[in-house]
């Protein structure tokens, strides 16, 4: 599906480009092929627009949207999953003539979206998370989602060459599939450079919980953790209280290396403007909607913050030596054999799950290495 | 209890009095609006934006056409609700601030019992509806009735307690949602199970609007006729204005308090349960929305008055709808609506001080 995108560059990799995303650049015979039919797009924000975080990933896409010819970007931030953000879509709709809406909170599309796909059938939709399923959803419905986990497997690579204590420490949200994915990858990364290393992880229980972030990151500090990370949907009270505590952080959704210019380390950041300009392609060329896309670093939906001035070239040079491997394909992070920290397989030798398999997304454990454990 | 009745029926006064009431009503409300009107377009101004480009799409966005209106209405809708869970505990001078937690327990209790009524017991939805409305109400009730119980006999402040408790209310929601009560297939969004779709309650008819709004105005008109017109309303309200002469007069201040305590819990109840049977489908954190301190707000300028809450609502719904405009016009940012919100909210209580100062009154 994923070829589908336009010709985004794959890797805005240049350093300190933290307003990379902002910069896409297309051929002119392109630009002026997609100049034909204007279009309005509409994105709705979960939470604010600049949080560091989940919502600026998206943001930053969104504002690469507007320098394509011919598209309109509409945006409305701080909107809650309730019925709020069905009549924002429905004014979208009906009072800017919105003709794709992106709804980038997962919470909203069932039922919000899928409610609003059944009643404007002109018009499309794309969601953020993964969940369209064919049969099940309207046609006018769709998901984009980035296989972040190779991003978090790097900045894995790197923790583990930076860290000296050897203990690392992951600030996450709740414990789901896609969260413990994060957690397990970035772990099994960092064991790939020495598997003494441990990842201490704190569930906060809330996605936006700043207060919380703040204790998990102090008391995982006091620990004698020297890198820490996070899935929370803004990193920046846990990338500020690392930097105030002199140890090395590494980012989540966009980059925060302007919140730790000392140790901010790398960061697994989304790189929604390939799915974006996607749909904005297929709408404008009146080619039926993608409704699935997804994609890993390959694709073009993920990517790596720029590395800190702490990253030694050990470090840099195995990381990109697995990067190269992710892009070219055939890099598989789940594996067998792979035990869960209880000594449970989990994934059976010989079995290789690649990035695709659904069965990851079911993902219910965390890997050896990783001290903490699910709750509830 | 008819004795006590004796005072509310009164002989009419002259007309002139009436119009100075009249217009003691009316001068802290117009003096408020324009309060808020200077307020507003001067911080707009001082943002770089016309604030007569401001005003108009306010006004267009919440009530500029049928769309703006239903849109106003909607998120109206549950706003009702909650404002009238603040509005009737301070029928008794009880300030409570922690409708949030009764709303989402009152949504699970209306999910689950939904949940257990429809798919194994295959209930029809007309009955359904009312048995999880009422779970939720009793849900609700019993939460906010516990901190009007812990003020009554352990003379724990209920403004602090129901807010703590709203905080437990929360953290209890999200256990159960993502332990017992979770559906299996709600992996990266812990939910409970969903209601079939032919359990959720539709729109109501010609309107694009859910029935939180229909069952809102006429809670708020029972409530209203209660308080105003029954002796149960006036006890409560001798009860909330002057304990020692409710006690007095041998009324059960604290049972009538407990109980005004539960009813506001039991409308913050039935605004989660309406959430879940017309919105969600399932008890889920987007119910967590903040519903329950935005009514806080909205019975206060309502000056509590149940039946004051419903145009407040509207007019905070209203905002709500014209603040989502603003954004895509004019890319003000969301906290811009929350500024005009803050400003009319301290007009209309500063302007309370000009009730009875009216300078056509002598004297």
């Amino acid at each position: 599906m994923s070829q589908d995108r336009l010709t985004v560059p794959r890797r805005r990799l240049l350093a300190g480009s933290a307003l990379a995303s902002a910069s896409l650049v297309l051929p002119g015979a392109l630009r002026s092929a997609l100049a034909q039919t204007p279009v309005t797009m509409g994105v709705i924000y979960v939470g604010p627009r600049s949080d560091f975080g989940y919502n600026q990933a998206q943001a930053q896409a969104a504002a690469a949207m507007k320098r394509l010819p011919g598209v309109k970007v509409i945006e409305e931030e701080n909107v809650p999953e309730t019925a709020a953000v069905q009549k924002t879509m429905e004014a979208m709709i009906n009072q800017d003539k919105a003709g794709l809406i992106f709804a980038t909170s997962f919470g909203y599309f069932d039922p919000h979206m899928l409610k609003m796909a059944e009643k404007y059938p002109k018009v499309r939709f794309a969601h953020c998370g993964g969940m369209w399923t064919e049969g099940k959803h309207p046609k006018n419905a769709s998901s984009y989602f980035g296989y972040i986990d190779e991003c978090q497997y790097l900045a894995g690579i790197v923790a583990g060459y930076t860290s000296k204590t050897k203990k690392l420490g992951f600030i996450a949200a709740k414990p789901i599939p896609q969260v413990l994915r994060n957690i397990n990858a970035f772990t099994m990364g960092a064991k790939s450079v020495d598997p003494s290393i441990t990842t201490r992880v704190i569930f906060t229980g809330e996605w936006s919980m700043p207060v919380k972030e703040a204790e998990a990151a102090n008391s995982l500090i006091d620990q004698g953790v020297d890198v820490l990370t996070c899935h929370v949907d803004s990193p920046k009270v846990v990338v500020e209280t690392a930097e105030k505590r002199g140890i090395y952080s590494s980012g989540y959704h966009a980059s925060q290396a302007a919140l730790a210019p000392k140790g901010y380390l790398t960061g697994a950041e989304w790189d929604w403007s390939t799915p974006y300009a996607a749909q904005i392609k297929a709408l404008q060329g009146g080619a039926p909607q993608p409704n699935l896309l997804r994609g890993g670093l390959k694709e073009g939906y993920v990517k790596m913050s720029a590395y800190g001035p702490a990253v030694g070239d050990a470090a840099k040079k195995k990381a990109d030596e697995v990067k190269a491997a992710m892009l070219k394909g055939g890099f598989v992070i789940f594996k067998g054999a792979l035990k869960d920290n209880k000594g449970n397989v989990v994934i059976a030798a010989g079995t290789s799950l690649d990035q695709f398999n659904p069965e990851l997304e079911k993902m219910n454990y965390l890997v050896e290495g990783v001290l903490g454990s699910i709750p509830g | 209890m008819n004795t006590l009745a004796a005072p509310a029926v009164n002989v009419a006064p002259p007309l002139g009095e009436r119009l100075a009431a009249l217009f003691d009503n009316l001068v802290p409300a117009l003096a408020a609006l324009v309060l808020t009107v200077l307020l507003f377009s001067v911080a707009v101004a001082l943002a770089g934006f016309d604030p007569l480009e401001v005003w108009g799409l306010i006004l267009m966005g919440g009530f500029g056409d049928a769309f703006a209106w239903q849109n106003t209405l909607q998120r109206a809708a549950p706003l009702i609700l909650t404002g009238l869970a603040v509005a009737l505990p301070a029928q008794a001078g009880r300030v409570i601030i922690g409708a949030e937690g009764a709303l989402v327990l009152g949504g699970l209790a209306a999910a689950a019992l939904g949940n257990l009524l429809s798919a194994q017991a295959q209930a029809p939805p007309l009955l359904l509806w009312p048995l999880m409305a009422l779970a939720g109400m009793l849900m609700g009730g019993f939460w906010i009735g516990i901190v009007g119980w812990l003020r009554e006999k352990r003379e724990v402040n209920e403004t602090i307690a129901s807010l703590l408790m709203s905080f437990i209310a929360i953290a209890l929601f999200n256990q159960m949602v993502e332990t017992v009560l979770r559906d299996p297939a709600s992996l990266n969004k812990p939910s409970t199970r969903p209601l079939a779709d032919n359990y959720l309650l539709p729109a109501m008819p010609g309107l694009d609007v859910h029935w939180g709004l229909g069952v809102g105005i006429v809670v708020a008109i029972v409530a209203w006729a209660v308080v105003k017109l029954t002796p149960l309303g006036l006890s409560l309200r001798v009860a909330g204005g002057n304990p020692r002469t409710a006690l007095g007069v041998g009324l059960p201040v604290s049972w009538l308090t407990i109980g005004a305590c539960a009813a506001g819990g039991a409308c913050a109840g039935l605004a989660g349960a309406v959430e879940v049977a017309a919105v969600h489908g399932a008890a889920n954190a987007s119910l967590i929305a903040g519903y329950g301190y935005s009514g806080i707000l909205i019975a206060f300028a309502a000056r509590f008055s149940p039946a004051g809450v419903v145009p407040v609502a509207v007019l905070v719904g209203g905002i709500a709808a014209s603040g989502s405009l603003l954004q895509r016009r004019l890319g003000l940012p969301d906290a811009s609506v929350t500024v005009l919100l803050g400003f009319a909210f301290v007009a209309l209580i500063g302007c309370e001080t000009l009730r009875g100062r009216s300078f056509w009154r002598k004297g």
